[in-house]
């Protein structure tokens, strides 16, 4: 089968394309809609959203979480706050502005036409949010509050404290909870997507396991909609909840849909730094700390081991405020990142380890009183303080950049649909809108267009010009994926080896992080494909996962989901090889400015990256989406 | 630092549990709670033994996935506190835990430390939204709300569903979890218009599912990690009072 990537970017100037396209699109009558079942996987914000969303307009939905409520996705533990081109500041907002911050922060690696869209739809999500109850921060006017964020000179962010993603998630729970009560959704909870099928071409259902009773089952569909997160958990330490995955994405990519821009990982740059070889995951304080936190380091290394208070101040060094002056403490996330590596690799870090920089309050404090940042992060203070035992207010937070975000994902088109027929990815979990790197409060604005109101339009053009019918769950593929996924588990169960599931995960992530993290170099990628295809050979002999299949089994769940990282990993880091220049979250020491900055190369990579699986152990094929911007021009980004 | 454990073990729903002790060696006071127990669960499988069974997913105290009665307390000794928010500095060299699962009839207990909490979604689904759906909603900055109103709304919405109110309840009552929607709701002025049919529906609902009354005595509140006020249950009590006696008129 060849393949050929149309992105279906409706014709006319950017502004125009949406409205182009919902006057241009096929629509499925109102009766009709009930006769089609749509899958949907996964139920953080763009799950959750397109689940009720689809309910509402009359699709029968099937929707899967392997959480125990749907309302626990990890979207949940976004803080920061949400994007929205209203221009309520009077500060010189627009929805073309957004659009191009977007751009830029993206590297210009994003489709022009899917973030203009993005744009375009952030105003109505505030709306909808609103109208659900959802309680973002206000003025006592009675209007909504804005806060500015990373990237962004303007004030355009909604939040509800530090608990944004909470808030709106819980919003999109609620909505779904009606529909599920309303009957056009039925809710499967711990319930774990292990394979997708495919019928004559299409994706027509999935193979799920009930975490509870063991029971693998078939669903069959109309359409399947994957809206299954990032995959920052390759890593092992993240920001990422402990169940995020990379299982659903992959698997769709075994069966034929293209994984595009793996390489693109977020760094966030405001991460609590590891305490030690314990650590099982890494929390992320909202990068909003950023506004009334100044970021800095011992200018001596001789200083490192003295208290922040035993420091004077002109022995510190504000390197991001030295470094970009118009931006200062706000410049973008894979920036900040990078200086703090860059200022701990010269030695200059604080904490344990040395991986770590002060994030300092006492100039806000001093300008707007305690009591003002602790209403604007009294939350983050408190878990900060859990976590560490130290009080920021009195002393200055350490923080360390930490994998957090993945802007890659399986490739989709203008619908949102991947390059197989039916099978449509939303959230973090397609490649589109953020490029080679996410703006803060962008993610939460994604998962909701794509949820409200991208994908339960552009599904309907589907259906309304594929009318290849349902199969049941008897077809023989479905029989046939459903032996698949029996065997792989009777595999995993079967091996009874030496070492845990939880040690091979470890080993992956610690090589994924030293060779294909922050700064990567050909001669690291190298060798971590050397490696990634070593351990993966002793995971399969050597693992070692007690219990039975037919039971609740949290061994067995993590086994399946580090069996495929092991795949996963190779495919990020030939990505990380192939694409020889340095953009957003992808820094390859070899191509960096005189001043250490991401060196893009426009003439030749300025396409996506969409690989096509071939077999475990054989290399991935290219296939390359060109990048054409119509309206705005490729700059070198500059936050000076 | 080394510890004893007494976890509950319990394979599944019908098999009946018990106690059983293990020693957390070499602990480190940074740890979280969680990672002691991976560190134990690690020992376990090396042992041949099937590790503990345990909720936990975001790690970061706002999911609401982890639970454990510890020493007694849900979610431990710690106040405003979950689980995997709680660190080994808690606690001392020598300590013994005893670690549960929640223990509520409409919480079963699926395996060791992992119970069924789908009664606080059916909950929900009975009335705990606003019934709009996407595409009809007006300016955001179309209706103004008091800012004091907008901060108690969230303060109510700031429940992470745990169910350790249930929990720490000698009747399982889910009256905190159940009030903190309510209240969130009724609180904002789009959640007004179906105040009465959401309170009759929900509260009719939490019955159903076989939690108890309040007890007045408050437990829920001192084991919230969130800091859910027991205000929100008087102010629930008054609206469906006021329900009531509408719908009966």
């Amino acid at each position: 089968m060849s393949i050929t990537l149309e992105s279906k970017i409706p014709s006319g100037p950017v502004g125009l394309k949406w409205s182009k396209y919902r006057q241009e699109m096929k629509l499925v009558n109102p009766a009709n809609k009930r006769k089609f079942d749509v899958i949907v996987v996964g139920t953080g914000l763009a799950g959750a959203s397109a689940a009720a969303t689809l309910g509402e307009l009359g699709y029968n939905v099937k929707a899967f979480c392997f959480q125990d409520s749907p309302r626990r996705a990890h979207s949940i533990a976004a803080q920061g706050g949400i994007n929205a081109a209203k221009n309520y500041r009077n500060d010189g907002d627009s929805v073309f502005r957004l659009f191009y911050d977007t751009i830029k922060g993206g590297d210009f690696r994003a489709r022009e036409a899917n973030v203009h869209r993005l744009a375009e739809v952030s105003v109505n999500i505030i709306d909808q949010c609103v109208a659900q109850g959802v309680p973002f921060a206000r003025e006592y006017g009675g209007l909504l509050d804005n806060r500015s964020f990373g990237g962004a000179q303007v004030s355009r962010t909604f939040y509800a404290r530090g608990q944004t993603g909470q808030q709106l998630l819980i919003g999109a729970y609620q909505a779904l909870s009606r529909q599920i009560q309303a009957g056009t959704v039925k809710m499967y909870a711990r319930t774990e997507m292990l394979d997708i099928v495919l019928v004559d071409g299409h994706a027509k259902g999935i193979i799920t396991r009930d975490l509870v009773t063991g029971k693998i089952e078939a669903h069959a569909g109309d359409a399947v909609v994957l809206a299954t997160g990032g995959y920052g958990n390759v890593f092992y330490l993240s920001t990422n909840a402990k169940g995020c995955n990379v299982t659903a994405t992959w698997r769709a990519h075994k069966k034929g849909a293209l994984f595009a821009n793996p390489c693109y990982t977020q760094i966030h740059p405001t991460c609590i730094p590891v305490s030690g070889d314990h650590q099982s995951k890494l929390t992320l304080m909202s990068e909003s700390l950023r506004n009334d936190g100044r970021v800095w380091v011992p200018k001596k290394k001789e200083d490192c081991g003295k208290t922040p208070h035993q420091i004077p101040e002109s022995d510190r060094d504000y390197y991001l405020e030295r470094k970009y002056p118009s931006y200062g403490n706000l410049a973008p996330r894979d920036i900040a990142s990078r200086a703090a590596k860059e200022a701990c690799d010269k030695g200059l870090g604080v904490g344990p380890g040395g991986r770590g920089v002060y994030l300092d309050f006492s100039a806000s404090i001093k300008r707007l009183g305690r009591n003002k940042i602790e209403e604007r992060y009294g939350n983050l203070f408190e878990m900060y303080e859990r976590i560490t035992g130290e009080n920021a207010y009195e002393q200055p937070m350490r923080i360390y950049p930490a994998i957090h975000y993945t802007m890659g994902g399986l490739w989709v088109d203008y619908e949102l649909m991947s390059n197989v027929p039916g099978l449509f990815v939303i959230g973090e979990a397609n490649f589109s809108d953020h490029g080679a790197n996410r703006l803060g409060a962008s993610a939460l604005m994604q998962g909701l267009a794509d949820g409200y109101f991208v994908l339960p339009q552009t599904i309907g053009g589907y259906f309304a010009t594929n009318k290849n019918g349902r199969p049941t769950a008897d077809h023989p593929e479905f029989k046939k994926t459903l032996e698949d996924v029996n065997t792989r588990i009777n595999t995993l169960l079967s091996i009874k080896g030496k070492r845990t599931v939880s040690d091979f995960h470890r080993e992956l992530g610690k090589l994924m992080w030293d060779n294909v993290g922050m700064a990567r170099t050909e001669a690291s990628l190298k060798q971590a494909l050397q490696r990634i295809p070593e351990i993966r050979a002793e995971f399969w002999e050597n693992v070692n996962v007690l219990g039975d299949g037919n039971e609740l089994n949290p061994a067995l769940e993590h086994a399946g989901r580090v069996a495929d990282f092991l795949e996963f990993g190779e495919l990020l880091a030939y990505d990380a090889l192939q694409r020889e220049e340095s953009c957003g979250g992808h820094f390859r020491e070899e191509y960096q400015t005189e001043d250490g900055e991401a060196l893009r190369n426009d003439e030749k990579y300025a396409y996506v990256a969409a690989w096509e699986y071939k077999g475990v152990d054989q290399f991935p094929v290219l296939h390359k989406e060109s990048l054409v911007y119509e309206e705005v021009h490729m700059t070198q980004r500059s936050y000076k | 630092m080394n510890l004893t454990l007494r976890v509950w073990r319990q394979k599944n729903a019908n098999t009946p549990g018990q106690f059983v002790t293990y020693q957390a060696q070499d602990i480190s006071p940074d740890m979280s709670f969680l990672e002691m127990l991976d560190v134990v669960n690690e020992v376990l499988i090396k042992r041949g033994e099937e590790q503990i069974a345990f909720d936990h997913d975001c790690r970061e105290g706002i999911c609401g996935m982890c639970s454990l009665v510890i020493n007694g307390a849900p979610h431990g000794p710690l106040p405003h506190t979950t689980t995997c928010q709680l660190h080994m500095r808690s606690f001392k060299d020598g300590d013994t835990i005893t670690i549960e699962p929640w223990r509520a009839t409409p919480f079963p207990v699926l395996k060791d430390l992992v119970v069924d909490r789908a009664s606080f979604d059916r909950v929900i689904q009975s009335g705990g939204y606003v019934s709009v759906s996407t595409g009809g909603a007006p300016d955001a900055n179309a209706l103004p709300i008091p800012k004091d109103s907008a901060d108690k709304a969230f303060d109510a919405a700031a429940c992470i569903g745990c169910g350790a109110c249930v929990a720490a309840c000698k009747n399982a009552s889910a009256m905190l979890f159940v009030a903190a929607k309510i209240s969130h709701l009724s609180l904002l002025p789009q959640g007004k218009v179906e105040e009465e049919r959401r309170v009759l529906n929900m509260v009719a609902k939490m019955d159903e599912e076989g939690f108890g009354n309040c007890t007045n005595i408050g437990s829920c509140e001192a084991a919230c990690p969130k800091g859910i006020s027991l205000d929100n249950i008087a102010r629930m009590n008054r609206l469906y009072l006021k329900a009531l006696l509408k719908s009966n008129l």
